[in-house]
C-alpha cells in the first residue's frame, strides 16, 4: 500500500481556475461571511461548481476545503460536480413536490417531463416555491410556470425571472410613504415611544413563532452595540406565499418598516435574508434598495441583500444567522438568544417581513391599527395563504379568529365545484392536520394547541373527499426528512424512519407515537419539534387510511 | 466572589459552579448522565441528545452537556420522560449501524456507543443489515462510515482541537456524512493522520488500522513520545510484549493530543532489522566510503559475544588513548538518549577518554540558537513554554515548519489564532501554517538579517522600542542603533523580496503588542550566519520588552526529544553538565573532585570539527552512541571518507545504521519504550520516560551498556539505574537541584529551573534579571553576510533541506515504522512548478540533483509553496541523501553547517 506522490497532501490550486475566480468574485479583501454568494456567482456562471473551483474558493478566502465542502453541499441549490470537462445540463427544470402541487398533479408532470426532456436539462423535484395558488408549478430556469404542464413547460423559451408590477418607490412616496420613517428620524416620535406602540399593538412576529414583537425590540435595545437587524424572507414553508406577495406589491412598505426597527433599535447594519426561489423578489429588492440609497443620501444604515440556497431549515431563525454568516444552516442551541448572541455573536432583532411591513402600519396609525381587528375573542389581522380544493386560492388578510368555514366560505368563494371539505392544513406542513369536524374553530396563535396544531405562518391548505390525508402526511414528512439540516438524532433519524414506516399501508402506530415524542420532546429546533404534526394529527383523526 | 450554587438535580441537591453544565455538575455529584457526543476538553456540541434532561419549567427536554446549570434549576436526568428520549436516541442510532463482518481486517472494539447499547438494555433483532463500503487508503486510520453516528466528534477533533482542517460534515438530513476536504477518500485528501479523530470517535467509524484494543492482558504504560521536542505525553498499550498502540495523554505540553508520529510510529522497535546481537567486523574486511546494505552486514560483521564485544571496544579506545592521547579520540552521543544517558556518556568520555571531544546533533541543529543565547542573555534555554501562545497577542514563527516539525506545538499556535491573536509567518516556503497567519513574509533565502535589522530599524525611527526595559535591563544599544539604521526597509525590500510596508507593519505590529512571543527552527539555525540570524531575534525581543514575562519571550523549537536536556547535562564540548564552561579551573577541579577522575582544561571539538579531525588523521576513534553522521552531517561524501578513516569506530545503535557501516564494533541497544530515563523538551520540561517492553534478543540498555564499558576502561562509577546517575545529575547542575526521582515519577513532568530551595519551577526565565554577570542582557548587533555558496549559472538553484512531518532525524526509526514508511516511501525533490515548467521536468519525473560535492536522483514533487528558484529535499533518504549536496561550511560561532543553503543544478534523469 505504498503510495507514490507527485504533489503536496491534498488538493492543490488550479492557477487558471484560481484567476478566473478571482475575477468572478471582484475586489479582494475577500469575506468568509460571503461564501454563499461567491458559490452563488461560481454556480450563476457555470449551472455547476467544480472541484477545482472550490479550491481555488478556499485559497481565496484562507479557508479549508473541508470548510467550503461542508457549505456547499449543505444548499440544494448547487450542483458540485468533479471536474470541469463534466458535461452539465446547462438548464435546469425545478417541478414543487410540496404539498399543494402534489394535489394538482405534480407527480404526474414530473413523469411527463422526464420522458421528454433533452440531455441538457436536468430535471429536479424541489419542496415548495411558494406559488400554491396556481399550483402546479415547475420553474424552468428562474421563470416560473403556474398551473403547470408538460407543454407550456417545454414551451417555455425564456428562462429569467418575471418581474410583477409593483409600487415603485414615487408613487409610494406620493401617497405619504416613509411618512412614518421620517417620524421617527426627525425626533418626532421617541424610540421609546415607538416600541411602546408597538407592543400596545399587540403585534406578534408573523414567521410563525408569534413572539410579541414590541418586547423583541425592547429586548434588543438593552444590549450593547453594535447591533444588527435580520429580515427573514426565507418564506419556505409549504403553502406559505404572504411575503413574497406583500414583496411583489408593496415593497417599500416593508422597506420602510425594516428602517424604522433598525432606528428603533438603532442597528447599524440590515441583513435581509431572502430565499433563492424567490428570483423575481431579489431583483425587486436590489432596485428598490438601490432607489432608497439614491433617495436618502447618507441617512440610511448599510443594508445588504443575501441570498438563501435552498434550504428550509434557514428559515428558523439562528440557522439562518449561520447562513449569514457563510454556513452550513443549522439552528444553534439556545440559550444563548440571539437577541443578544445573533449574527457575528452580537445582539440581533430578527424578524419576517410582513411583521416589519406591519410596523409601518402601527407607526403609521397607531397601535389601534391592528388591535381592532379580531373575531370569535381574538384580536389582530392574518395574511393567510390558502391553497387546495377550493374556488379561488390566493393570499387573504382576514381578522385573526376567523374560522376556516368562514375564510372559505367569504374570502375564497366556497369549495371547487365536486369536492366536500374532509381536512386542513392550519399552519404548512408543520402546524398539523384538523378534520373537517374541527372547521368550526378559531384560527390564531394559541388557540389549535389542544388538537395537536397550530397556526405558524398561516398557510392553509384544503383537503376534499377526493384525499388520501395520510398521503398528505407522508409527503410533508418525506419534506421534513429531506430539509432536515440533520444536527440532532431525533430529526435527522425520526424524520427518516419515520417517513419509512408511514410508506407501508398500515402504519406501525407504537413505533411511530415513540418517535414523535422524541422528536417532539429532545429536537433541537422547531423542524423537529414540529414534523410529526400531520402523522400524528392523522393517527388521531384519520386511523381508516392507515390501518 | 463565591461561584458556587446549588439547584435540583433528580431529587438532590447538587453544588455546581458558575459556567458549568449540567452534564458536568452531574458528573461531579456521581450522576452518570448517558453522552455520545459529548468528550472532555472539547466544545459541547449538544447533537446527539443522548443526553438530554428534563428541566421544570420548559417545553422541552435539553441537552445537560451544552446547558448551563442555574441556580435554582430543577432537574431531572432519570424520570420516565427523560430516560425515554435518551433511550429512543440510542436506540435511533444504533438501529442505523450497518455490519460488515467480510471485511475481516476490522476489528469490532468495544465502544461508547455499545456500552450505553447494553446500558439500556436495547436490541434490535436479527434484521438483516446492509454492508459498508471501508476506506482503507490512508494506511494509519481505517473509515467505515457504516459505523458513523454524525457526532462530529471527529470533526472537532480535527478542526478545533488539532486545526488540521480536514474532517468536515457534508450534505443535510439522513445524507448526513463525514467527509475529508471535498469528499476525498481519507488516503487522497490532505489529512496529516495525527488520529486525533480516531482518539475521539466513541463507535467503529474511524479505527486505528490494525489496532486491537480490549486485549486481555493488555498493560498500559504512562510514557513520554519518542520524537520529536515537543514531549507529548501518552500511554502505550502493550499486550504480549509488544506495543499495539498509543494514546495521547494530558500531558502539560499535549493536552491528550498526538501527531502521526507519536500516535503511529511505535512499531520500528519491533522492526526485524533491530540489532540483537553484538558484531565485531571481520578481521580483514576494509573500510571504503560506501555503505553496507543491510543484506551484506554478514560479509564484513561477525556475531560475538557481550563480554567480547565490550572487552574489544573498550580496547581500542584505550589503545588510542595510550598511545595518541585523549585529544585522538572522541564520543557523538545523542539527543535522543535519555538525561540519565546523555549525563554517563559524557562523563564516561571526560573521565575516561580524557578528552572534551564530546558532542551530539545539537550542533547540526541549534548550536548557533545556543550560542546566541549564551552570549546575550547568558542562558539557552526558552524563555517561555510554548503553551503561552494561549496568553500572548502575537505571534511569530520564523525559520520554521511547526505543523511538519513541531505538529502538537502547532495546534496550539493555530487554537491561539483562533482566539484572535495575531500571527506573522516569515520563512522562504509557504507552510500549512500559513493559512492561519495574519501576515506571511515569503522572503527569499539567506536575507534574514537585513529583514530583522530593517524591521529593528522602523521600530527604533519610529520610536516604538521600549526605552525604560532597554535602560534598565541591557547594555550595548546604541550599537544595535547605529548599526540597524543602515538597514531601512526601503534599501533591503528588493533583496529580502518584501514590500517596505509590509515591514513596516510588521514591526509595529511586533513592537506595539502587549505580548509576543518569536519561535524559530533551523531555518534560522542553520547558516553560516545562524548565530547572527538569532541575535537579531533576541534583540528584537529586547528592543520592544518583548522577553521576560508571561505570554512574551522567544522560543527556538527544540529539535529532537531530548536535545535540550542531553544539552543540559553536558553533553557538548566546551561546558560541563548546566553550561559550567570546561575552561574555568573552578569547574575542572568542581568534577574531578565528584567523579574522582582527572580532566581535560581544554575545550573539546564539535561534530563537524570531529568528522574534519577524522578526515586529516588526528581524530582515530570515536564511540558513536545513537548518532547518524553518515546521514546527518553535511557534504556526506567527505564525511563518510573521513569515518572511514577512523581506526575504531564504536557504535552503539539499534539499528545498523548508515554510520555502522564504518564501524569496528556494533553494540546493540535498546530502543525509547525499553527503558526508563527522564527527558527534557522544548519548554524545559523535564518528563520521565518509563520502560514498557523488554529490548530485542541479546541488545541491552543503553545505560547498562555505558556502564559495562565505563567498567571496562577502569571506572569505579557507584551509580547504575537511571535513578541513581539522576541523584548524581541534581548534585551538579544547580538548576535541576530541586528535583528528585520520587518527584518525577509522581508528577511525570516538572520544568526547571527548579533548583534545591524553589518551591515551584520557573516557567518564565528573565523575568527579573538575565543570566550575564551584569544582571543585564547583552545587545549584539549583526551585519548582513551571504551564504557560503550562492547560485551561479552551473548552479542556478538554491537547496533547501529539511525534515517532513512523516519522519525523524534521518529516518533510521521512522522509515521502519509501518505507517510512516507507507505515507512517505520514498525520496523526493519538491520543486515549484514554475521551475519545473523552466526546466522541462514533469511531476513524478526522476530527476537528477547535483551540486559541487555530489549528486543525487529522486522523482519530483510540485510544491507551489517553494518560490521560484529555490528547491526542497528531506535528508532522510539514503537512497538520495540530501546531505550528499549539502555545503559543510560552518557558521564560526556555533559551528553549525548550512544545511539551509547551497547551490545545485537540476537536471533529468538519464537512467530512469
Amino acid at each position: 500500500m505504498k503510495s507514490k506522490k507527485n504533489q503536496t497532501r491534498g488538493l492543490a490550486i488550479t492557477p487558471s481556475v484560481l484567476a478566473e475566480v478571482k475575477i468572478l468574485l471582484g475586489s479582494s479583501p475577500f469575506r468568509r461571511d460571503l461564501l454563499i454568494e461567491y458559490l452563488h456567482l461560481i454556480q450563476d456562471n457555470h449551472n455547476h461548481i467544480s472541484k477545482a473551483h472550490l479550491v481555488a474558493l478556499a485559497g481565496c478566502l484562507k479557508i479549508s476545503l473541508a470548510e467550503v465542502q461542508e457549505v456547499a453541499s449543505f444548499y440544494h441549490h448547487f450542483n458540485l460536480i468533479e471536474d470541469n470537462k463534466q458535461t452539465t445540463p446547462n438548464l435546469t427544470i425545478r417541478v414543487c413536490e410540496s404539498l399543494t402541487c402534489k394535489m394538482f398533479g405534480s407527480e404526474e408532470l414530473s413523469m411527463k417531463l422526464e420522458k421528454n426532456i433533452s440531455n441538457n436539462i436536468k430535471l429536479e423535484k424541489v419542496p415548495c416555491v411558494g406559488q400554491c395558488s396556481n399550483a402546479p408549478i415547475a420553474v424552468v430556469g428562474q421563470r416560473v410556470i403556474k398551473e403547470a404542464t408538460a407543454e407550456n413547460v417545454l414551451d417555455c423559451k425564456s428562462y429569467t425571472s418575471q418581474i410583477p408590477n409593483y409600487e415603485k418607490l414615487a408613487p409610494y412616496i406620493a401617497s405619504g410613504g416613509y411618512g412614518a420613517l421620517k417620524k421617527c428620524t426627525d425626533g418626532i416620535l421617541a424610540r421609546s415611544a415607538a416600541v411602546k406602540l408597538l407592543s400596545d399593538s399587540g403585534l406578534r412576529g408573523l414567521g410563525g413563532a408569534g413572539f410579541p414583537a414590541g418586547k423583541k425590540w425592547e429586548i434588543v435595545r438593552q444590549q450593547p452595540s453594535p447591533r444588527y437587524l435580520a429580515v427573514n424572507i426565507d418564506e419556505g414553508e409549504p403553502g406559505t406565499f404572504k411575503d413574497r406577495t406583500y414583496l411583489e406589491s408593496k415593497p417599500h412598505q416593508f422597506l420602510e418598516g425594516m428602517l424604522i426597527a433598525a432606528w428603533a433599535v438603532e442597528a447599524h447594519k440590515c441583513i435581509i435574508y431572502l430565499r433563492d426561489e424567490y428570483a423575481a423578489c431579489r431583483q425587486i429588492l436590489i432596485q428598490e434598495i438601490k432607489a432608497i440609497s439614491v433617495a436618502f443620501p447618507n441617512a440610511l444604515p448599510s443594508i445588504e441583500l443575501r441570498r438563501g440556497a435552498g434550504s428550509y431549515v434557514c428559515g428558523e431563525e439562528s440557522a439562518m444567522i449561520e447562513s449569514i454568516e457563510g454556513k452550513r444552516g443549522i439552528p444553534r442551541l439556545r440559550p444563548p438568544y440571539i437577541a443578544a448572541n445573533g449574527i457575528f455573536g452580537k445582539p440581533t432583532l430578527e424578524h419576517n417581513l410582513e411583521t416589519l411591513y406591519r410596523v409601518t402600519d402601527v407607526i403609521n396609525h397607531g397601535s389601534n391599527f391592528h388591535s381592532s381587528h379580531g373575531r370569535h375573542g381574538r384580536t389582530g389581522l392574518i395574511s393567510f395563504s390558502v391553497s387546495g380544493r377550493i374556488m379561488t386560492p390566493g393570499m387573504y388578510l382576514a381578522p385573526a379568529g376567523i374560522t376556516l368555514r368562514e375564510l372559505i366560505d367569504e374570502y375564497c368563494n366556497g369549495m371547487s365545484p365536486g369536492h366536500e371539505l374532509k381536512a386542513y392544513f392550519p399552519g404548512g406542513a408543520s402546524g398539523g392536520i384538523l378534520p373537517a369536524s374541527l372547521a368550526d374553530i378559531p384560527l390564531d396563535f394559541d388557540t389549535l394547541q389542544e388538537h395537536d396544531c397550530f397556526i405558524g405562518s398561516a398557510a392553509i391548505i384544503v383537503l376534499s373527499d377526493h384525499d388520501n390525508v395520510a398521503s398528505y402526511a407522508k409527503n410533508a414528512m418525506n419534506f421534513f426528512a429531506k430539509e432536515s439540516c440533520g444536527k440532532c438524532t431525533p430529526c435527522r433519524v425520526g424524520t427518516k424512519q419515520a417517513s419509512a414506516l408511514m410508506s407501508a399501508r398500515s402504519w406501525d402506530i407504537n413505533k411511530l407515537k415513540d418517535l414523535a415524542t422524541v422528536m417532539t420532546d429532545a429536537s433541537i429546533c422547531g423542524l423537529g419539534q414540529a414534523a410529526p404534526n400531520p402523522m400524528k394529527s392523522v393517527i388521531e383523526h384519520f386511523k381508516e387510511e392507515i390501518s | 466572589m463565591n461561584s458556587e450554587f446549588t439547584f435540583q438535580l433528580d431529587g438532590h441537591n447538587v453544588i455546581a459552579q458558575k459556567g458549568e453544565t449540567i452534564l458536568v455538575a452531574a458528573e461531579n455529584s456521581g450522576v452518570s448522565i448517558p453522552r455520545l457526543c459529548y468528550q472532555d476538553n472539547c466544545r459541547p456540541d449538544g447533537n446527539c441528545r443522548a443526553c438530554v434532561v428534563e428541566i421544570e419549567g420548559e417545553r422541552t427536554l435539553a441537552p445537560s452537556c451544552s446547558r448551563l446549570a442555574e441556580k435554582s434549576m430543577v432537574v431531572h436526568s432519570n424520570n420516565a420522560r427523560a430516560q425515554f428520549s435518551q433511550k429512543m436516541v440510542i436506540t435511533m442510532l444504533s438501529s442505523d449501524l450497518t455490519e460488515n463482518y467480510s471485511a475481516g481486517s476490522i476489528q469490532r472494539n468495544h465502544t461508547e456507543l455499545s456500552k450505553w447499547v447494553s446500558y439500556f438494555d436495547i436490541r434490535h433483532g436479527d434484521a438483516p443489515r446492509q454492508s459498508s463500503v471501508i476506506d482503507i487508503t490512508n494506511p494509519a486510520i481505517t473509515v467505515d462510515l457504516g459505523q458513523c453516528i454524525q457526532c462530529t466528534r471527529c470533526v472537532r477533533a480535527c478542526r478545533e482541537t488539532q486545526v488540521n482542517d480536514v474532517i468536515g460534515i457534508s450534505n443535510r438530513g439522513a445524507n448526513l456524512k463525514i467527509t475529508f476536504d471535498l469528499d476525498a477518500t481519507l488516503g487522497e485528501s490532505s489529512c496529516v493522520s495525527c488520529g486525533e479523530c480516531v482518539q475521539a470517535c466513541p463507535t467503529n467509524a474511524l479505527t486505528s488500522t490494525g489496532a486491537a484494543a480490549d486485549l486481555p492482558d493488555n498493560k498500559k504504560i504512562d510514557t513520554v513520545c519518542p520524537y520529536c521536542g515537543v514531549g507529548c505525553l501518552l500511554t502505550f498499550n502493550v499486550s504480549d510484549g509488544a506495543i499495539k498502540s498509543a494514546t495521547g495523554r494530558n500531558g502539560p505540553a499535549n493536552k491528550n493530543r498526538l501527531c502521526v508520529k507519536g500516535r503511529y510510529g511505535f512499531d520500528y522497535v519491533h522492526h526485524e532489522d533491530r540489532l540483537t546481537k553484538p558484531l565485531i567486523r571481520i578481521k580483514g574486511m576494509k573500510k571504503t566510503a560506501a555503505l553496507i546494505h543491510k543484506n551484506e552486514i554478514s560479509d564484513y560483521f561477525r556475531e560475538a559475544s557481550w563480554s567480547e564485544a565490550l572487552e574489544f571496544a573498550a580496547t581500542g579506545l584505550k589503545n588510542i588513548l595510550n598511545i595518541h592521547g585523549g585529544n585522538a579520540l572522541a564520543g557523538l552521543g545523542s539527543a535522543k538518549g535519555s538525561n540519565e544517558e546523555a549525563y554517563a556518556f559524557q562523563k564516561l568520555i571526560r573521565s575516561a577518554l580524557k578528552t572534551n571531544n564530546v558532542d551530539h546533533c545539537t550542533r547540526l541543529c541549534h548550536a548557533s540558537s545556543v550560542a546566541a543565547m549564551l552570549e546575550m542573555l547568558g542562558n539557552a534555554g526558552v524563555s517561555n513554554q510554548v503553551e503561552d501562545v494561549a496568553l500572548t497577542e502575537v505571534i511569530v514563527v520564523i525559520g520554521a515548519k511547526p505543523t511538519a516539525n513541531h505538529p502538537v506545538a502547532a495546534t496550539f499556535m493555530k487554537n491561539a489564532t483562533k482566539s484572535g491573536a495575531k500571527l506573522v509567518v516569515i520563512d522562504p516556503y509557504k507552510s500549512d501554517l500559513t493559512r492561519h497567519a495574519d501576515f506571511f513574509l515569503q522572503f527569499r533565502p539567506d536575507t534574514d538579517v537585513l529583514l530583522m535589522n530593517s524591521m529593528m530599524s522602523v521600530i527604533i525611527e519610529e520610536n516604538l522600542h521600549d526605552e525604560k526595559f532597554i535602560k534598565e535591563r541591557t547594555t550595548d544599544f546604541l550599537n544595535l542603533k547605529e548599526v540597524v539604521s543602515k538597514y531601512s526597509p526601503e534599501s533591503v525590500s528588493s533583496t529580502c523580496g518584501i514590500k517596505p510596508e509590509t515591514i513596516r507593519a510588521v514591526a509595529r505590529l511586533y513592537a506595539k503588542a502587549r505580548s509576543a512571543m518569536i519561535f524559530w527552527g533551523m531555518g534560522i539555525s542553520q547558516h553560516i550566519h545562524g548565530t547572527d540570524n538569532a541575535r537579531c531575534l533576541i534583540s528584537l525581543a529586547l528592543l520592544t520588552g518583548n522577553i521576560g514575562k508571561k505570554g512574551s519571550g522567544i522560543h527556538p523549537l527544540r529539535g529532537q526529544n531530548n536535545v535540550q536536556g542531553a544539552s543540559d547535562a553536558g553533553l557538548i564540548p566546551m561546558v560541563y553538565p548546566d553550561y559550567q564552561p570546561v575552561t574555568d579551573n573552578e569547574n575542572k577541579k568542581k568534577f574531578e573532585q565528584v567523579w574522582n577522575t582527572t580532566l581535560s582544561g581544554e575545550t573539546g571539538l564539535t561534530v563537524t570539527e570531529i568528522v574534519s579531525g577524522a578526515s586529516q588523521g588526528s581524530i582515530k576513534g570515536m564511540y558513536v552512541m545513537g548518532e547518524n553522521p553518515a546521514m546527518s552531517d553535511p557534504n556526506l561524501n567527505h564525511a563518510r571518507e573521513a569515518l572511514a578513516k577512523l581506526e575504531h569506530l564504536v557504535i552503539q545503535d539499534i539499528f545498523f545504521t548508515e554510520t555502522a557501516s564504518f564501524a569496528d564494533v556494533i553494540l546493540p541497544a535498546s530502543a525509547f519504550p525499553e527503558k526508563t530515563g527522564s527527558f527534557t523538551n522544548t519548554d524545559r520540561r523535564v518528563q520521565l520516560g518509563r520502560q514498557a517492553i523488554e529490548p530485542p534478543g541479546d541488545a541491552r540498555q543503553d545505560l547498562e551498556i555505558i556502564h559495562d564499558l565505563a567498567e571496562k576502561l577502569d571506572q569505579k562509577w557507584t551509580h547504575r539505574s537511571a535513578a541513581e546517575v539522576f541523584e548524581e545529575m541534581t548534585t551538579v547542575m544547580p538548576s535541576i537541584g530541586g528535583i528528585t526521582w520520587g518527584l518525577l515519577n509522581e508528577t511525570d513532568s516538572i520544568t526547571y529551573p527548579y533548583t534545591k530551595d524553589s518551591t515551584q519551577s520557573e516557567t518564565v526565565l528573565f523575568k527579573e534579571t538575565f543570566y550575564l554577570p551584569s544582571g543585564k542582557a547583552k545587545f549584539s548587533a549583526a551585519h548582513y553576510t551571504h551564504a557560503a555558496e550562492l547560485p551561479s549559472d552551473d548552479f542556478p538553484l538554491v537547496l533547501i533541506t529539511g525534515r517532513q512531518l512523516e519522519h525523524w532525524h534521518t529516518g533510521t526509526m521512522t522509515r521502519r515504522a509501518r505507517v510512516l514508511d507507507s505515507l512517505e516511501p520514498e525520496a523526493f525533490i519538491s520543486m515549484n512548478s514554475q521551475d519545473m515548467e523552466l526546466y522541462q521536468i514533469e511531476s513524478d519525473d526522476t530527476v537528477r540533483l547535483h551540486s559541487k560535492r555530489g549528486e543525487v536522483t529522486a522523482t519530483v514533487r510540485i510544491d507551489n509553496g517553494l518560490q521560484v528558484g529555490n528547491v526542497f529535499m528531506p535528508f532522510c533518504y539514503v537512497e538520495a541523501a540530501a546531505n550528499l549536496l549539502t555545503i559543510d561550511a560552518i557558521d564560526p560561532i556555533g559551528k553549525i553547517p548550512e544545511f539551509k543553503h547551497c547551490a545545485v543544478q537540476v537536471s533529468k534523469s538519464t537512467a530512469q
